[in-house]
């Protein structure tokens, strides 16, 4: 694998009518690492992620994904580039007509030939690993909890088994147990498939526990991109008051930083 | 891409494959080597070989994947399934050469769970008496829905009536605007239309007699006591009923309804009175301007193909009908406007979760609304020529 980014974002400009969200804003997203990307409310990091997948329309800047500038690609190759990636929504966006399995189903019955036993055990197999009931699968949208949708929806945006997965808050409204092994889970796959993860998310928690590096968004621009250690040490105000506040001190309590996730019963029902 | 020297070792599933595709070949000493991508978008072949492994039977089997280029969950999952398969006739299956990685994610790939078994189902001739007896035992209750909520709504059309200050004004003009004054053009429109066409067809049949002069009473009659305000109720079911429908399906979807509830609020009295009283109040208003335009448009008919001068038509008109064929007509909007309401708030307050269900409930409000409406108007014609009004 090449050391070049897998994402690279350079000056980008996104904005609705007379606002201006993203003002020249540059990213790299290295292969195989899990990045967390932080900022305050409504400064546009659902913007920012909605943009790189093509979602909202970018008035100038370049964004290249797997080498490869969006902006350049045939409908074909547009399609193919989206066959490499998995999205969570926040809200989970699952079709509320289809059951769970048949969520997780649709992408594998349109881009993968499979048999309609694999079809089966591979979406059973998802669910499974994704730490839902074999029950779940046949359930509705509308029957699951909020915790179990956020599951069924990380199920589907890993049934093509992507090499980049965005999440957008994986682990709000899940309890600190549940987000604790989401990260686990998503750090698994991080080591057993290559996959990179570009999380944003204001649970310091998973910032702590499953991130490589943290990027942090104010202004429209990158504050600052690095390790939780120089998050720590930065001097700019808001990554002061988001890593040093109140919250952050219960998570990051005690000599050490860096714990593993859901070992502390105190810190597990602080934090998050 | 590695290619297996041919004289060495057999080829089993590499012919002619593309560089990457997932291929199986036998060492010299037995070792079933794997090589190329073994993941989802080359799931064909992955199966293949993997049923090539299995079908050896009870065999003491040894897998390298030394060479494999990349490995997902589904290669794991088909090759740990491989495995289960032939220990599960009596034989082995060992990994070779594998990476840390690969480990970990063989490790993963594990599926606990039964799939859960599937209902049992009826036979034939069963299940069409199943399905009937279901059909009959849903629509009776959805008819005592009807009536409870018949009641609900003039239950809580009395809390207002007794505590005035809880009367949504605001809500109620504001329905009124969007079902009356934002749809009297269309409905204006198609009266015009439908008025001209009835008109005409009246006017070829009547000539063959020489009598189209009597073409002003069929229309100003037809038009007054039926067509006006069915044709109007029939666009309100779809237009307004619909959009009511619509709406409380998705304030159910968002919680939106649960949220009044336990703010101490009455949905009934927020979303359905003023809703069912603005519908009460704007069908009548638009059949008055639907017979109008359905008037003018069989009079300009009658004037184009009957030869009739505006003088003629109005004077026959004023002839043939009279005040109570107007209130025949208008007396009916209330009640089906009433039925339209009711149909169209069941409806809504039915939705489920889904996108699906909503979709459904807004159709079959339409439709039962606009099959009430017409079953209404036959009893009312029934009322009204037996009291000989």
């Amino acid at each position: 694998m090449s050391d070049s980014p897998i994402i690279r974002v350079r000056d980008l400009v996104v904005g609705f009518r007379d606002k201006t969200i993203l003002k020249g804003l540059n990213l790299d997203i290295r292969r195989g690492e899990i990045l967390g990307f932080v900022g305050p409310s409504g400064q546009g990091k659902s913007v920012l992620t909605r943009t790189i997948l093509g979602l909202v329309p970018k008035r100038s800047g370049t964004i290249e994904v797997f080498g490869q500038d969006v902006d350049g690609l045939t409908y074909a190759e547009r399609r193919r580039m989206e066959t490499r990636w998995g999205v969570l929504f926040q809200q989970g966006a699952l079709f509320s007509a289809l059951t769970v399995k048949q969520n997780i189903q649709v992408p594998m019955r349109e881009h993968l030939k499979l048999s309609g036993r694999l079809l089966d055990e591979f979406a059973r197999l998802k669910i499974e690993m994704v730490g839902l009931k074999p029950d779940a699968a046949d359930k509705l949208p509308s029957e699951l909890s909020g915790g179990m949708i956020k599951r069924a929806a990380l199920a589907r945006s890993l049934a093509l088994d992507p090499e980049i997965l965005f999440l957008d808050e994986p682990t709000s409204g899940l309890d600190p147990i549940g987000a604790g092994e989401f990260d686990d889970l998503v750090s698994t796959l991080k080591e057993t498939l290559g996959l990179t993860v570009f999380m944003v998310t204001h649970d310091l928690d998973s910032l702590y526990t499953a991130c490589d590096r943290i990027a942090a968004l104010g202004d429209g621009q990158i504050i600052a991109a690095g390790t939780v250690e120089e998050m720590l040490e930065n001097p700019h105000p808001w990554l002061r008051s988001y890593f040093h506040g109140k919250r952050a001190r219960a998570v990051a309590g005690g000599p050490s930083a860096v714990r593993a996730p859901h070992q502390d019963p105190l810190v597990a029902a602080t934090g998050g | 891409m590695r290619r297996a020297p041919v004289k060495e070792y057999p080829l089993l599933l590499t012919e002619g494959l593309a560089p990457g595709t997932a291929s199986l070949t036998e060492a010299a000493d037995g070792r079933l080597r794997l090589g190329g991508r073994w993941t989802a978008d080359q799931a064909p072949a992955v199966e293949a070989a993997a049923a090539r492994i299995a079908a050896g039977g009870p065999a003491r089997l040894a897998v390298d994947l030394g060479e494999i280029e990349r490995l997902d969950t589904l290669g794991a999952w088909v090759l740990e399934r491989t495995r289960a398969e032939v220990e599960a006739s009596g034989g082995t299956l060992a990994y070779l050469g594998t990476r840390p990685e690969h480990q970990t994610l063989l490790g993963e790939v594990v599926i606990r769970g039964e799939p859960p078994a599937p209902a049992p189902r009826l036979r034939f001739p069963l299940s069409l008496l199943d399905g009937t007896g279901r059909q009959v035992v849903r629509g009776s209750k959805e008819f005592g829905t009807g009536i409870a909520f018949l009641g609900e709504v003039v239950a809580a059309c009395a809390r207002v009536a007794l505590r005035p200050r809880s009367f949504r004004g605001t809500a109620l003009v504001n329905q009124v605007q969007q079902m009356a004054l934002n749809g009297a053009p269309i409905i204006v429109l198609i009266s015009f239309l439908v008025g001209g066409i009835v008109a005409q067809q009246g006017i070829f049949q009547l000539q063959r007699f020489g009598a189209q002069t009597f073409v002003v009473n069929l229309i100003g009659l037809l038009i007054l006591r039926e067509l006006g305000v069915l044709l109007t109720a029939i666009m309100v079911a779809g237009r307004s009923g619909s959009a009511i429908t619509a709406e409380i399906g998705s304030m159910r979807m968002r919680e939106e309804v649960d949220a009044l509830r336990v703010m101490g609020l009455d949905a009934t009295e927020i979303l359905i009175v003023p809703r069912v009283l603005a519908l009460m109040i704007s069908l009548p208003m638009l059949t008055l301007l639907g017979d109008l335009a359905a008037l003018a448009g069989g009079g300009l008919t009658a004037m184009l193909y009957g030869g009739l001068t505006l003088d003629q038509f109005l004077a026959r008109l004023q002839a043939a009908v009279g005040v109570h064929h107007v209130v025949v007509g208008l007396v009916k909007a209330p009640f089906m406007a009433l039925t339209i309401g009711l149909i169209a708030t069941i409806e809504g307050f039915a939705v489920e979760g889904s996108a699906e269900s909503l979709g459904r409930r807004v159709t079959a409000s339409v439709v039962k609304s606009i099959f009430m409406v017409i079953v209404l108007d036959g009893l009312f014609a029934v009322f009204f020529a037996a009291i000989d009004f």
